[in-house]
């Protein structure tokens, strides 16, 4: 029993203590995950939104891939965006790979396609109910879909806390991209594999403890923001 | 009745293989016309393809003038923003500059009595309120023309006649008024001439006061027994 203690007692002592390392490593997370969560909704959303209002050929088929590709598996995304930023490859003179700008890119393409996918259905959802008011009041379809997008903005900041969540969460795109340098693009996700790997459990638990609890309040945060939304705004 | 303002010819819609609207032939000329006839009749469809909302697929609308229009809606369709914001936000997109938009919005809020609640989220108002600031949104227009869907269908009896209220008032501002209502009570109230609609077909188009004392077919006769109290 000692030895199963063990492990947590010096995980708390790490995040009691702030320690330093353990610092750099979830910072590093949130700065690369927000840029990524960002970048996927100035893309994603205008897309979803546009998917949702427009009448466009095609535009079917485009719903049923971004659908699909909310499932992307990490570790494919992170192989094309290797093969994309690697020496050999087309953007491989920007010399990207192996730092934090490429694990910003491949969680960003790993989130866009939830993020739009999300926006399509929360602006369809409001699409019908507004529809013929705004056509009505002489909207054209990219004006109402910016309209619907900030009407949106409360259910939209879930679909933006839900993309966060995926690529804070996520590991094998990162490794990849980022190649789990020390101290350079070592995040929660790729450290706790590294470290439970090689046996040092405290830090593997200490960051385990963080992330939950990242994942914990960003849900409480958006269903706080949604609560407040719905009484202040209807 | 005064020249028409809209000549409807053998417009129809059709959806699958049911006629919604069936060649109906209509001339409006009057300032005030309410459209009544049993539910599923096609009143809201023929709104709607008047206010160009649906595309029909026969027959055609001419208008001898071009009229600017507004519609309200059974249900009112408010943004999550201000009451005021509601209102400027139908401006905005007719052109007005920020300081126009405001000061007709806050004209046309206090027209339907609601300057107070300028600054109130427009989806936390009544029923009515909301109703009303819909109103407001259509009549900041200007428009020549407001069409109304079932505008009390939704609203309690108070509400019912302050809504009634602001549609004269808009009415007696200069805009014709065509809209469909449930209430005969208010159709008799609002309205100069009645269309009475059945199965997407045109029964009879009546002067108000003649459609409720002697209505001239059997099937507007039977619509007024069955829907009076």
């Amino acid at each position: 029993m000692q030895e199963f203690n063990e492990p947590f007692v010096t995980a708390w002592q790490l995040v009691a203590g702030a320690d330093s390392r353990l610092a750099g490593i979830v910072l590093l997370s949130l700065r690369v995950s927000l840029a990524a969560t960002f970048i996927a909704c100035v893309v994603g959303m205008p897309i979803g939104a546009l998917l949702a209002v427009g009448r466009f050929p095609g535009r079917r088929t485009l719903i049923v891939l971004f659908n699909g590709l909310m499932g992307l598996p990490p570790v494919v995304v992170g192989l094309l965006i290797y093969l994309l930023l690697s020496r050999a490859g087309p953007l491989g003179q920007f010399g990207l790979l192996f730092s934090p700008t490429a694990m910003v890119i491949a969680q960003a393409v790993l989130v866009t396609p939830i993020v739009a996918a999300l926006t399509r259905q929360v602006i369809a959802d409001e699409w019908s109910e507004y529809r013929e008011q705004l056509r009505s009041l002489g909207a054209s379809r990219s004006r109402a879909a910016a309209t619907l997008l900030w009407d949106g903005r409360f259910s939209l900041s879930t679909s933006a806390l839900a993309g966060f969540g995926r690529a804070i969460a996520e590991v094998g795109a990162v490794m990849i991209v980022g190649g789990n340098i020390d101290g350079v693009t070592r995040v929660m996700t790729t450290t706790i594999a590294l470290e439970t790997s090689k046996g040092d459990l405290p830090l593997a638990l200490a960051l385990g403890f963080i992330l939950i609890a990242v994942v914990l309040t960003i849900n409480a945060v958006a269903y706080a923001m949604r609560g407040w939304a719905e009484r202040h705004w209807g | 009745m005064s020249a028409a303002w809209l000549a409807i010819d053998g417009l129809g819609l059709t959806e699958g293989s049911t006629r919604i609207i069936d060649g109906v032939s209509l001339q409006l000329g009057a300032q005030r016309t309410v459209v009544l006839g049993p539910n599923g009749a096609g009143k809201s469809t023929l709104l709607r393809l008047i206010h160009g909302l649906l595309h029909p697929t026969g027959g055609s609308l001419r208008w001898p003038q071009t009229l600017s229009q507004a519609m309200v809606f059974q249900r009112p369709v408010m943004l999550r923003t201000t009451a005021l914001a509601n209102v400027i936000y139908g401006l905005k997109l007719k052109g007005h500059t920020a300081t126009e938009c405001e000061q007709l919005a806050r004209q046309s809020l206090a027209r339907v009595g609601l300057e107070g609640l300028a600054k109130r989220p427009a989806r936390l108002l009544s029923g009515g309120e909301q109703q009303r600031v819909a109103l407001a949104r259509a009549w900041a227009l200007e428009p020549q023309l407001l069409i109304l869907d079932e505008p009390t269908a939704s609203l309690d009896p108070a509400s019912s006649r302050e809504v009634e209220r602001i549609i004269n008032d808009i009415a007696a501002s200069g805009a014709r008024i065509l809209m469909t209502t449930h209430n005969l009570g208010q159709a008799r109230r609002i309205a100069e001439e009645i269309v009475f609609i059945d199965r997407g077909r045109i029964v009879e188009q009546t002067p108000v006061e003649l459609f409720f004392t002697q209505p001239q077919t059997e099937a507007a006769q039977r619509f007024l027994k069955e829907e009076s109290p």
